[in-house]
């Protein structure tokens, strides 16, 4: 390294204290809210010191909300999420890359559109698509005629059997989420790195394509399934407009929803010491994942937008 | 046989004069041998299964929902979904000349701006005092990092207390010093509640990938820069930012996808659109006139013009994204 500025790297210092302060600061002061009782909360001045409540607001934030259910909620959304996403991405990825078969391309192509159009640009067809999965195929099958041949012939009610309706179900709160191409790419241009004498060596000693995939490309994956199923994990947790959308009953909800009915609203008892607790724990198992798996998180992250 | 793709790719990019509006997936696929390994299988039922899963959630969820807003955008329904009538362009000329829309695009244009910016000359400033610094590093960085576990709704939630114009301690302090602090009531209070939760969330974002390019620059080119008698400052200005800025021009249009489309949690918790439709964003009033008015042709309008808007920051950041790699030592 080059030369030392004293003042230069006192500035710096000065810069990066001032930056963890501001970060820290919301933080800091939900945790002194999480700690009062609920007349304490409205005092002013604040109070720049913490109670010593959390933990017995943190239960009670918990049993007011039904937390219990709700992080189960979350809990199965997120995995989900991540094993859904990564399991039908490196599959498509290892399709599009070493596979020669017709319409390669427009597969490819078919994929790759999706990546230009976020979810939260087509809600309210998303939410039709989910509250109605199974129009899409009654117009199909109406179309062909089927519907009107079985009801005919043998009077089976093909309509009626293809109701699905995902509000309220896991599938609606998973599936509109994976319907994105990125890990796909991402898996696609990683396949693409790999040496392809290790595809030749497998060949000639007689390895199939899926004992090829099996035991040599998820393995050589297994750094790139990690950094990207972190980045998943923190993506499928922190899910707010889908679950606000998709779950109208309160067992269906995730935690994240249940956080924001703990928030105060305006006329109401400002009982803002129980939302500040819950903010805790909601936010709990994303900051360990970053805390502990940092280096992976940030690696995962700049490798995959390249 | 053909050369490997990544081969091809990086030898072509290196030697070739570049077109000003290619995209890098343009050239890349451009027979049907590319993006495929020369060692490859041959079969095609395999390969249909394996790619059965992902194409079927893409149809379902993605193209499906996709077509039926581009043609509800160009009808009418009741709010029963009884009747549908052909309107044409109706609903993008109403919407266009709806002041509220209007109102609605000017607002998200100088949010997402003003939030994109002072995102990354805050996260510039972190990163360049992180390049500098020796001690203490891995803390620094750890605590900055924080916000990027934290969703942007509970983002939202935090900063909604702080300057809660009740119990806020932060609105306290501002009421003490004479400012009648209120953002359910005043709209620019709201809206610059609003760009603190979303900058505050973000910065770590675009901290992370400015430290990564400020450590990529070749320590031989700073030291020469340091022989010359380039100060710190100045070694920063003229060598670490111009080789950084790929990564800045991609950060920009990351930042202004992230200010478009993901805080909606944050709006949703604070404000919701509120007072007086000051926070207002285009994709918040997707969702109140989708789900709150029923309105679902102008909503459906209104998705169109934002998968435009999407479909043109696509584009921006594979753009970004080439120039990366064409600039990279």
């Amino acid at each position: 390294m080059v030369e030392r500025h004293i003042w230069l790297s006192l500035f710096c210092h000065v810069v990066l204290l001032i930056g963890a302060a501001v970060v820290c600061l919301p933080l800091y002061f939900a945790f002194v809210a999480g700690s009062l009782t609920v007349s304490e909360v409205q005092q002013v001045p604040f109070p720049l010191v913490p109670g010593d409540h959390f933990v017995e607001n943190t239960v009670s934030a918990w049993k007011e909300g039904d937390f219990g259910r709700l992080y189960l909620n979350s809990i199965i959304v997120t995995v989900g999420i991540v094993v859904g996403k990564l399991a039908a991405s490196v599959i498509a990825g290892f399709a599009v890359t070493y596979f020669r078969f017709p319409f390669r391309m427009t597969a490819f192509w078919l994929i790759f559109i999706s990546l230009m159009l976020p979810v939260e640009v087509r809600i309210i067809p998303t939410y039709e698509a989910v509250a109605d999965a199974g129009g899409p195929l009654r117009s199909f099958f109406a179309a062909i005629g089927l519907t009107g041949f079985l009801a005919s012939t043998t009077g089976y009610q093909l309509d009626a059997a293809l109701q699905w309706n995902m509000i309220n179900s896991y599938g609606g709160l998973i599936l509109p989420l994976i319907a994105s191409a990125s890990a796909t790419f991402l898996f696609r241009q990683f396949f693409l790195t790999v040496p392809d004498e290790l595809c030749e060596a497998a060949k000639l000693d007689g390895a199939g394509p899926l004992k090829f995939f099996r035991d040599v490309l998820l393995p050589l994956s297994s750094s790139n399934i990690a950094a990207l199923s972190i980045i998943l994990f923190l993506y499928g947790w922190n899910q707010y407009l889908w679950p606000l959308l998709f779950t109208t009953e309160k067992e269906m909800y995730t935690a994240m929803i249940g956080l924001k009915d703990l928030i105060p609203v305006a006329d109401a008892q400002p009982a803002w010491h129980l939302a500040m607790a819950a903010s805790f724990f909601v936010m709990a198992p994303p900051a360990l994942v970053i805390l502990l798996m940092q280096r992976w998180f940030t690696r995962g992250l700049v490798d995959s937008s390249k | 046989m053909p050369a490997s793709d990544a081969m091809r790719l990086n030898v072509g990019a290196a030697a070739r004069p570049r077109f000003p509006l290619r995209l890098k997936l343009g050239s890349l696929v451009s027979s049907s041998e590319t993006g495929l390994k020369s060692s490859h299988f041959r079969r095609p039922w395999l390969a249909a299964g394996l790619l059965a899963p992902q194409l079927l959630i893409l149809l379902f969820f993605f193209f499906i929902p996709t077509w039926k807003a581009l043609s509800l955008a160009f009808v009418q329904v009741d709010p029963f979904g009884a009747t549908m009538i052909f309107v044409g362009l109706d609903n993008f000329t109403t919407l266009f000349s709806s002041p509220e829309y209007r109102d609605s695009a000017v607002l998200t244009l100088w949010f997402t701006t003003v939030q994109c910016f002072v995102t990354l000359f805050v996260a510039g400033l972190f990163a360049f005092a992180t390049d500098q610094v020796m001690r203490g590093r891995a803390i620094y960085k750890g605590v900055i990092l924080l916000p990027y576990a934290i969703a942007p709704a509970i983002s939202g939630v935090l900063w909604a207390f702080l300057f809660n114009p009740t119990v806020g301690p932060l609105a306290q302090m501002l009421h003490e010093l004479g400012y009648a602090w209120d953002p359910n009531r005043r709209p620019s209070d709201a809206l610059l509640l609003v760009s603190v939760a979303a900058i505050w969330k973000h910065v770590c974002y675009d901290y992370i990938f400015l430290v990564a390019a400020f450590l990529a620059v070749p320590a031989s080119v700073i030291e020469a820069g340091a022989i010359d008698g380039a100060g710190p400052v100045r070694r920063f200005l003229t060598i670490t930012l111009p080789m950084a800025a790929p990564t800045i021009f991609f950060l920009i249009v990351m930042n202004f996808v992230y200010g478009l489309f993901e805080t909606f949690g944050i709006i949703d918790v604070i404000t919701h659109g509120g007072p007086a439709g000051s926070t207002n964003t285009l994709v918040y009033k997707v969702y109140q006139d989708g789900f709150r008015q029923l309105d679902l042709g102008s909503s459906a309008a209104q998705s169109v013009v934002l998968m435009a808007i999407a479909v043109l920051f696509t584009v921006l950041q594979f753009r970004a994204v080439e120039r990366k790699v064409n600039y990279q030592v």
